[in-house]
């Protein structure tokens, strides 16, 4: 079930402004309102409207459910690895084990008012990346399912 | 004062497009209406300062949900039957 070459247009338009916004979202989810699970869900919206443009058929080629669902996986995987990272250095689980080493998201936050930098918050950026990864594997996966409940019935 | 007009009228959206939802026999229509309610909730989520729920609540609410209903309309039947 395609849509006509106006909704095509304006979906190839479109997407890349929301797919950039959504990984804007989750990446600068320890600064700004949203976070991982928001970005994932904007993630989502635009493979649903590619979907909603193209048909299940097109779409389901391309994106095909094992890799939505290895994404979601990974991105569990991800989340709590970096949990037990902190486990195996001997702290909490779920210590920031990142913040303030100077490391990857690791700069020292800037007292007082600031705009806020991307580098700093240790492994609550990483963490919002494995949910934003999940997330957005699990919903799209959540409407291939659908789609193709629906398919085989029509 | 227009701050208190602009969440007048939300509100005031919210209630239709609920009642919208219940009183349709289309479920499609339905469907599209929820969406409009789940807009407006996120606008009132903003309004109330919490931009965190408001993205939430677009994405999944008023993307998602009703993609999903669409589906759901599609793949079984688009009228609501009613009751003798």
């Amino acid at each position: 079930m395609r849509m006509s070459k106006v909704v095509r247009t304006a979906a190839d338009i479109l997407f890349p402004f929301v797919l950039i916004f959504g990984f804007y979202i989750v990446v600068h989810g320890h600064l700004t309102p949203g976070g991982g699970f928001q970005g994932g869900a904007v993630i989502a919206t635009a493979i649903v409207l590619l979907i909603a443009a193209y048909g299940y058929d097109a779409i389901a080629r391309r994106i095909t459910k094992d890799a939505l669902r290895n994404t979601e996986a990974l991105g569990l995987i991800a989340f709590i690895a970096t949990a037990l990272v902190a486990l195996a250095l001997g702290a909490g689980f779920f210590y920031n084990w990142l913040a303030g080493t100077g490391l990857l998201f690791g700069m020292p936050v800037g007292f007082g008012p600031n705009p806020g930098d991307l580098n700093t918050g240790g492994t609550i950026p990483l963490m919002n990346l494995a949910v934003g990864i999940e997330v957005l594997g699990a919903l799209s996966l959540i409407v291939l399912y659908m789609l193709s409940g629906t398919q085989e019935a029509a | 004062m227009i701050v208190f007009a602009a969440h007048a009228l939300v509100v005031a959206g919210l209630v239709i497009a609920a009642l919208l939802v219940y009183r349709f026999r289309d479920l499609l229509s339905a469907a599209i209406a929820f969406g409009v309610f789940s807009f407006l909730l996120s606008l009132e989520f903003y309004i109330l300062q919490a931009p965190d729920v408001a993205i939430a609540e677009a994405g999944i609410g008023a993307g998602l949900t009703t993609a999903i209903y669409t589906i759901a309309v599609r793949g079984t039947q688009r009228w609501e039957e009613t009751e003798e």
